[in-house]
């Protein structure tokens, strides 16, 4: 019977967390509209955004590169090479821009966000500002939590942005793809709605999923240094993978289903 | 004499350990209470049922006469004002310097121009002796001028009560004794009820006008500390003279030595 | 408490992530010409109408003035039915214009191409709801493999 007894607690724990979680979000959430989180909210995404920034583009760069180089290959054989801007440009904007920003953001910004505050918890930050009767949510969670949901989709338009220039840089100037071509079928190809857009969505999507499991890990962490250190490895892990089972199913919705 | 704070048979548990079995307390006004006993047996808990963060199993906690556990979230947040903590670590926002640490409380909870708040925060370092470290970060100060920066900051807002949490521990003897001093004036100039959890005796025996000590779930005894020095209590003269073994075993319970080598063959 | 190097660091990158929105709008997805704004709705029936897709582009003459905005059957003939949303720009197409599946290359993608008619005084201008009677179906290549298999036994 003991295993039924675990599986019964292990449910029970798992309901609490969600509710834990669902705390912590509504804390977050009702914290817009005060205006004193504005300069703490900006602070955060100098943390949050800023931070990430090199990363993400230096990660832009390369996979575009790599898409050019790749897609060149194939494409090549069938003379179809005129095809590549659209290639590059659509994966970037559809998939890769979203997904692999998210993932980046996951491990630069998430698990920073998460050992932040879980060492705030640890150092007994977040119970002074309760003692003061300073709500930790609105002060410390919130501005977090707007700054990763404003940040993450900056960050992906950044990163599609430069990694069409990537493609660029590869496709046209080193391969010799007329340039042309790369940027008017591309042009006549991509459309703003269903491929930037959609793009945008699911990274605003998942960078309130990310930011979401970096709080809550880190505000639900216990606050000992093995606490901290497995709740950061939890953030990146559950994110990770949140971020590529959603992406699996908003792609169903967005573009699987005519 | 009148009581800030009243605790009325109050049971605490941590899922099924129990950490406080039906004790009564109370902290009058004006004055310091020290709370002592052994570690480990949760007298910063008592704290934070004080400050509410924490709701007792049953029992009541009453500030002023209103009971703490019945407040809303609101309300308790207007209590909270009049009181603060001094947390064991000192909790200062790591990325706030010193003066922005003392300033915090007040630039939340009131609308004073930036040139009084900077009047009223350099008082505050003056009054524990680190004017000068104003423009510090938390990470430049020693331990000792860490927890005297959160003190001016529990005092920026002139509270009522002050709880502090074991604020002797790890300390050298001169911020030892400068703690001890602080502690005794403020609570003199500013007529604050004080409450000191610790476990160091004779500190706090220097400063206290009350004393209770705590061990095994309940209250062992309390008293001034001249009557407890006088007590015939076997476990509160354990506690005073630091012995190692009485009342409070040495050993964790275990089975005998004899039946954990012999028994088993 | 904000220190003034991070606001100017997080105003850069706001900047740049709108800096970047424009590049994605002007340069990759082309918002300038069709897309937005409003649009009225032409009918064309057609036999057959190969791989044309939902979103396929409307060209005139290569330049694209709408999409096809639906495909569906008509349920008392048979055919297909195709619904081109064309931007309001584009609004003189005389009745006797004549629509027809085209491929762009061999191998690329098929849009529906409008050859506008000659506008003469007593012909109206296509409107809203309006079929496009004069219709050129898609060249399946099957088919045409068929026709040519079938003329050369007949010689």
């Amino acid at each position: 019977m003991d295993w039924l007894a675990n599986l019964g607690r292990a449910t029970l724990d798992r309901f609490a967390a969600v509710g834990r979680a669902s705390y912590v979000l509504y804390g977050a959430l009702i914290a817009v509209p005060q205006l004193k989180n504005i300069p703490l909210t900006i602070r955060q995404m100098y943390v949050v955004g800023v931070q990430s920034l090199s990363i993400i583009m230096v990660s832009g760069l390369f996979i575009g590169m790599v898409m050019a180089l790749q897609g060149y290959t194939i494409l090549v054989d069938y003379g179809a090479e005129g095809s590549l801007g659209p290639m590059v440009a659509l994966s970037i904007l559809r998939e890769l821009g979203p997904v692999v920003t998210a993932l980046l953001f996951a491990g630069r910004a998430g698990s920073a966000l998460t050992a932040e505050i879980g060492l705030m918890k640890a150092t007994e930050q977040l119970s002074s500002l309760e003692m003061m009767a300073v709500d930790p949510l609105r002060r410390i969670i919130a501005p977090r939590f707007w700054a990763g949901i404003i940040s993450m989709p900056m960050l992906t338009v950044i990163f599609s942005a430069i990694g069409i220039l990537g493609g660029h840089l590869v496709g046209v100037e080193w391969l010799g793809v007329d340039a042309g071509s790369y940027w008017s079928i591309m042009q006549s190809t991509v459309e703003w709605n269903e491929d930037v857009m959609n793009g945008v969505i699911k990274s605003v999507v998942f960078a309130f999923v990310v930011t979401w499991i970096a709080i809550f890990k880190g505000y639900d962490s216990i606050p000992t240094s093995e606490g901290i250190s497995a709740a950061t490895t939890q953030t990146v892990v559950y994110s990770s993978l949140a971020v590529l089972g959603l992406d699996f199913v908003l792609t169903a919705i967005m573009f699987g289903i005519e | 004499m009148k009581n800030l704070i009243e605790i009325e048979s109050l049971t605490f548990k941590r899922g099924e350990r129990v950490i406080y079995d039906n004790i009564s307390l109370q902290i009058p006004q004006g004055k310091t209470t020290a709370i002592m006993g052994p570690s480990g047996i949760g007298k910063t808990t008592l704290l934070k049922l004080i400050g509410g963060q924490l709701r007792p199993a049953q029992g009541d906690i009453k500030f002023r006469g209103e009971s703490i556990p019945g407040m809303t979230r609101n309300r308790l947040f207007k209590v909270r004002r009049q009181m603060s903590m001094l947390f064991q670590s000192g909790a200062l926002f790591t990325e706030l310097s010193v003066f922005d640490n003392i300033a915090y409380p007040l630039r939340e909870h009131t609308k004073l121009p930036e040139s009084l708040i900077k009047t009223i925060v350099l008082l505050k370092l003056q009054a524990v002796g680190l004017r000068g470290a104003a423009y510090l970060m938390p990470s430049e100060l020693s331990g000792g001028m860490a927890r005297r920066a959160a003190l001016a900051r529990s005092i920026a807002l002139d509270p009522e009560l002050i709880m502090y949490d074991e604020p002797f521990a790890g300390q050298d003897p001169i911020s030892m004794g400068v703690l001890v001093k602080l502690i005794k004036e403020l609570n003199n100039a500013l007529n604050l009820t004080s409450v000191v959890v610790t476990h160091d005796v004779t500190e706090v025996m220097s400063i206290a006008d009350y004393v209770y000590i705590l061990a095994e779930k309940k209250i062992i005894g309390s008293g001034t500390p001249e009557e407890i020095r006088q007590s015939d209590s076997s476990l509160v003269q354990q506690f005073l003279n630091g012995e190692a073994d009485g009342p409070v075993p040495f050993h964790y319970p275990a089975t005998s030595l004899e039946n954990e080598f012999m028994g088993a063959s | 408490m904000t220190s003034r190097k991070t606001e100017i660091l997080v105003g850069l990158f706001v900047a740049l992530a709108i800096a970047a929105t424009l590049m994605l709008a002007m340069n990759v997805a082309n918002q300038g010409s069709v897309g937005n704004g409003e649009t009225y709705n032409l009918y064309a029936k057609f036999d057959n109408i190969g791989g044309l897709k939902v979103r396929s582009s409307v060209k005139v003459g290569g330049v694209t003035i709408g999409r096809v905005e639906n495909i569906h059957l008509d349920p008392e003939d048979f055919t297909p039915v195709v619904t081109l949303s064309i931007s309001k720009q584009y609004i003189e197409f005389p009745e006797t214009s004549s629509v027809s599946i085209l491929t762009s290359g061999l191998l690329g993608e098929q849009y529906v191409g409008l050859q506008p008619g000659f506008s003469i005084d007593d012909i109206e201008n296509l409107a809203d709801g309006d079929y496009i009677a004069d219709t050129k179906s898609a060249l399946v290549l099957e088919d045409l493999i068929g026709q040519f298999l079938f003329s050369r036994d007949s010689e």
